[in-house]
């Protein structure tokens, strides 16, 4: 059992936990500890990635428990690769946050070391009402967090948000009791095992069940009738956090890639459950974020829009439920999280020099150094629609060709090539009214910091990297999904623990 | 028992639904503690409903309910109360901020 596999859990709780003691100390003291903690993530995430790329899940036994019975946590080739995303992500975000952002409200710090504690915790869970727990952490962070920085814009976004997610969390909660009720078991191996096996009586329940884990984890994701809260809350939170959330939705992703792909794989005579569902409910939110990213008129909006169009994208690869689909889907995760959290930081960066105009897209404003962001955001355009040669063409081109064996081939290929036209669109008119705003009009004279430039420029040199390593990237992700898919090895790997000895004194 | 502890369930819900729809923050946390008290009286139920069972799992009793519901409800309660508190605590906010206690944040028609 290695036990490097709970550091990306013990660590935010670690720090989060100090950040709240020295709660009266300076701002330079919590920087340091929240700096320290959220660096030493990056390292272990790469570490634990070595580990699970060898190809066997590693489990750990939380207190030695054996499962099904004890909470594990597993590490597998998906959960390692979203480990690695979300600390680079949140490298990038908390450095942005250190230009005077972590200033605008309380315990900034405190709250993003727990926002983490719920998303690693997330990732590596193997138990679903563990699951619901780290959900309910990272939630209650992201409330707090949604506010950071105040005013009644942030204020109503958060009130839509909470009530969304706390009526949410009730479904989920009415999902697991429905599992526990049929199968006995929480224990995403047992579950899964035991899906495979249940009697004619329960299949409906279980199904039941599954899709309205499908509702929970399509609210968090902001899948098309239950995403309208996410364009409000992304445009109003503050930089940092907005590029924080570009993880969020993808959380949403990911449970339902672990859930959906892996627990109820086995359901007897239905396939892969959510066939008939998520492939339309996908296509119908790419429809949707375009529409949306067209009619924005400021470039947060137009960034919020273009997250919309990225889950329904991942979620439409997902939707293919064939391994090169899912493959696809895996590159096109990491690609989309890295490049949408650096947009959140770019139209700050913009909006600052732009005095009055901020994002606005109209000519009224200039920026003050047109070449750097200008740079930025061309790279940050063409990685984000699709244009080669960034990662973005290679995670649309093995999307398309994933789809190429489906019935639904047209409409994934028209509606992705469509809507990748009108970002296309969209975003060179942005352009053109943020950068060739001519006249006499002057940018506030707002230099970005090096910290700013590093972060943001850090973000799009992810997509960069993806695209020079686009090998190695293709093949982790075509052998995560091999991983996923094989759902018998998982089930092995955790339950392939030392039999139960009960003590003679609880035998009957 | 089971047909009473179903009935509960849908009146407590079906309590909650209809608050949450009045669209007035007030009425709105109070469906969704509604909800989450009957969410939590059916994850109650998830093991079983045993009428004269033993409340506790001991050595020389045979019947006995599972426990393991009891734990997740317990964890439930914590969560749902905390998440209460802070949705009481930002309508409040959205009240003096936004001059209105309607959830989409208008003014009074």
């Amino acid at each position: 059992m290695n036990h490097w596999i709970i550091a990306p859990v013990l660590v935010p709780l670690a720090a989060g936990a100090l950040l709240l003691v020295f709660e009266w100390s300076g701002l330079a003291a919590k920087r340091v500890i929240c700096v320290t903690a959220t660096a030493a993530l990056i390292p272990i995430g790469i570490g634990l990635m070595g580990i699970a790329s060898g190809g066997e899940q590693q489990i750990y036994y939380v207190g030695d428990w054996p499962a099904p019975f004890g909470i594990v946590l597993v590490l597998d080739r998906l959960s390692a690769l979203m480990l690695v995303l979300s600390s680079v992500l949140a490298a990038a975000s908390l450095l942005y946050a250190l230009g005077g952002d972590d200033t605008k409200g309380a315990d900034f710090h405190a709250l993003f070391q727990f926002q983490l504690l719920g998303i690693n915790g997330a990732f590596l869970t193997g138990d679903l009402f563990n699951l619901f727990v780290f959900f309910e952490i990272l939630l209650i962070a992201s409330y707090c967090l949604i506010v950071h920085g105040g005013g009644p814009a942030r204020t109503r976004a958060a009130l839509h948000f909470v009530v969304l997610n706390l009526a949410g969390s009730s479904v989920f909660l009415i999902a697991l009791g429905v599992i526990y009720g049929t199968v006995g078991s929480l224990n995403m191996a047992d579950v899964a095992m035991k899906v495979a096996a249940v009697d004619v009586d329960s299949i409906g329940l279980v199904r039941v069940a599954g899709l309205l884990l499908m509702v929970v984890f399509g609210l968090k994701a902001a899948l098309l009738p239950l995403g309208f809260w996410l364009p409000s809350t992304y445009r109003c939170a503050t930089a940092p956090v907005a590029c924080l959330f570009a993880i969020m939705t993808k959380v949403g992703a990911y449970a339902i890639l672990r859930v959906h792909v892996l627990v109820f794989a086995g359901l007897p005579d239905s396939g892969f459950l959510l066939e008939a569902w998520l492939l339309p409910l996908a296509l119908a939110t790419v429809v949707l974020g375009t529409i949306g990213t067209v009619a924005a008129v400021e470039l947060r909006a137009t960034v919020s829009y273009l997250v919309v169009i990225s889950v329904g994208t991942l979620l439409a690869a997902v939707g293919l439920f064939s391994q090169e689909g899912l493959a696809a889907a895996i590159y096109y995760l990491a690609h989309s999280t890295l490049v949408t959290g650096g947009l959140f930081l770019l139209s700050d960066l913009i909006g600052r020099q732009r005095g009055q105009a901020q994002d606005h897209l109209d000519r009224s404003g200039a920026v003050y150094q047109p070449v750097l962001l200008g740079t930025f955001f061309f790279i940050a355009a063409v990685a984000v629609s699709g244009l080669p040669p960034l990662s973005g063409f290679a995670a649309k081109l093995s999307i398309l060709q994933a789809a190429q064996a489906s019935t639904a081939a047209a409409w994934v290929w028209g509606v992705i090539l469509i809507s990748g036209l009108f970002v296309v669109v969209t975003l060179s008119r942005a352009g053109s009214a943020i950068f060739w705003s001519t006249g006499d009009v002057q940018g506030e004279p707002r230099p970005v910091r090096a910290i700013e430039a590093l972060s943001t420029g850090g973000l799009f040199a992810g997509a960069v990297l993806l695209m020079l390593f686009g090998n190695p990237a293709l093949e982790y992700s075509a052998a995560t999904a091999k991983q996923l898919l094989d759902a018998s090895s998982y089930v092995d790997a955790v339950l392939a623990n030392e039999p139960v000895s009960i003590p003679a004194s609880m035998r009957k | 028992m089971e047909a009473l502890f179903s009935i509960a369930i849908g009146v407590l819900v079906a309590g909650g639904v209809y608050l949450i729809l009045r669209a007035r923050t007030f009425p709105v946390v109070l469906g969704l503690t509604l909800i989450s008290y009957g969410v939590n009286v059916f994850l109650f139920s998830a093991g079983g409903l045993i009428a004269d069972s033993a409340p506790l799992a001991l050595p020389e009793i045979i019947l006995h309910p599972d426990p393991l519901p009891q734990a997740l409800v317990l964890t439930a309660i914590v969560i749902g109360f905390g998440m209460t508190a802070y949705a009481i605590v930002l309508a409040l906010k959205a009240n003096g901020e936004l001059d209105s206690d309607r959830v989409d944040g208008d003014g009074e028609q």
